[in-house]
């Protein structure tokens, strides 16, 4: 389980720098919001590995928030270029 | 065994992440990079729930995944719609390769206005598409 645990971790970090890149180069505004909505899925996972790991069912909870706060941040940076964002970055 | 089902569903919803994010770096334009995170994220999320689920094997634990599951359903093609929308309103180039695109014969992005083709002749006089739209394509690759 421990072993498990750990590639878990190690693949889903790598998945985190994988993203990350993309928020640095992606070419325009839209491509960094799309990296930007799935590093909030990726901690999801994270924080389900890390509840498994330690053995506490508390940071569940965080991970409900962590969602929600995604989805709002998503929709906020739609209205924003929708409504007279910068046309090219 | 219980141990063996929760490490498969776990390196499974990581594959699936990972799968995401690889996506996310190599599709080629705004609109299939979209897609690529949008699908594999969430079954990613649904399984790693599962797996939460099933090594607490409590009922609040399980109604809390199974809230996360849900919303997450609800949520990501609802902010990937809103996402896109804007994409192609402010101009993201669409690939080169891309074979179908209705909106650009039809919609005006300077006056805003989609022709849906079912307008009388009189309709088609009042509002005139004679701009071309300005998504361009991506022709450096």
């Amino acid at each position: 389980m421990e072993t498990v645990t750990t590639i878990t971790f190690a693949i889903l970090m790598l998945a985190l720098v994988i993203t990350f890149i993309r928020l640095l180069i992606g070419p325009t505004l839209p491509d960094r919001v799309v990296a930007l909505e799935l590093i909030p899925s990726i901690l999801v996972s994270i924080i389900g590995v890390y509840a498994i790991f330690h053995d506490s069912s508390s940071f569940i909870d965080v991970s409900i928030v962590v969602a929600l706060v995604s989805f709002l941040a998503a929709i906020g940076f739609a209205r924003f270029l929708e409504r007279g964002g910068p046309r090219n970055d | 065994m219980t141990d063996v089902i929760i490490s498969i569903f776990m390196l499974s919803s990581a594959l699936f992440v990972l799968l995401a994010a690889i996506g996310i770096l190599r599709l080629p334009d705004l609109y299939t990079r979209m897609h690529a995170s949008t699908k594999a994220g969430a079954l990613g999320i649904m399984l790693m729930m599962v797996a939460v689920a099933l090594h607490f094997l409590s009922l609040v634990v399980l109604a809390k995944a199974l809230a996360i599951v849900l919303f997450i359903f609800m949520t990501a093609p609802v902010a990937a719609h809103a996402i896109g929308r804007a994409g192609y309103f402010v101009g993201v180039p669409v690939w080169a390769k891309t074979v179908k695109d209705e909106l650009y014969d039809n919609y005006d992005p300077d006056t805003h206005r989609l022709r849906s083709g079912l307008e009388t002749p009189e309709e088609l006089e009042k509002m005139p598409i004679k701009a071309k739209p300005r998504i361009r394509l991506n022709t450096k690759k």
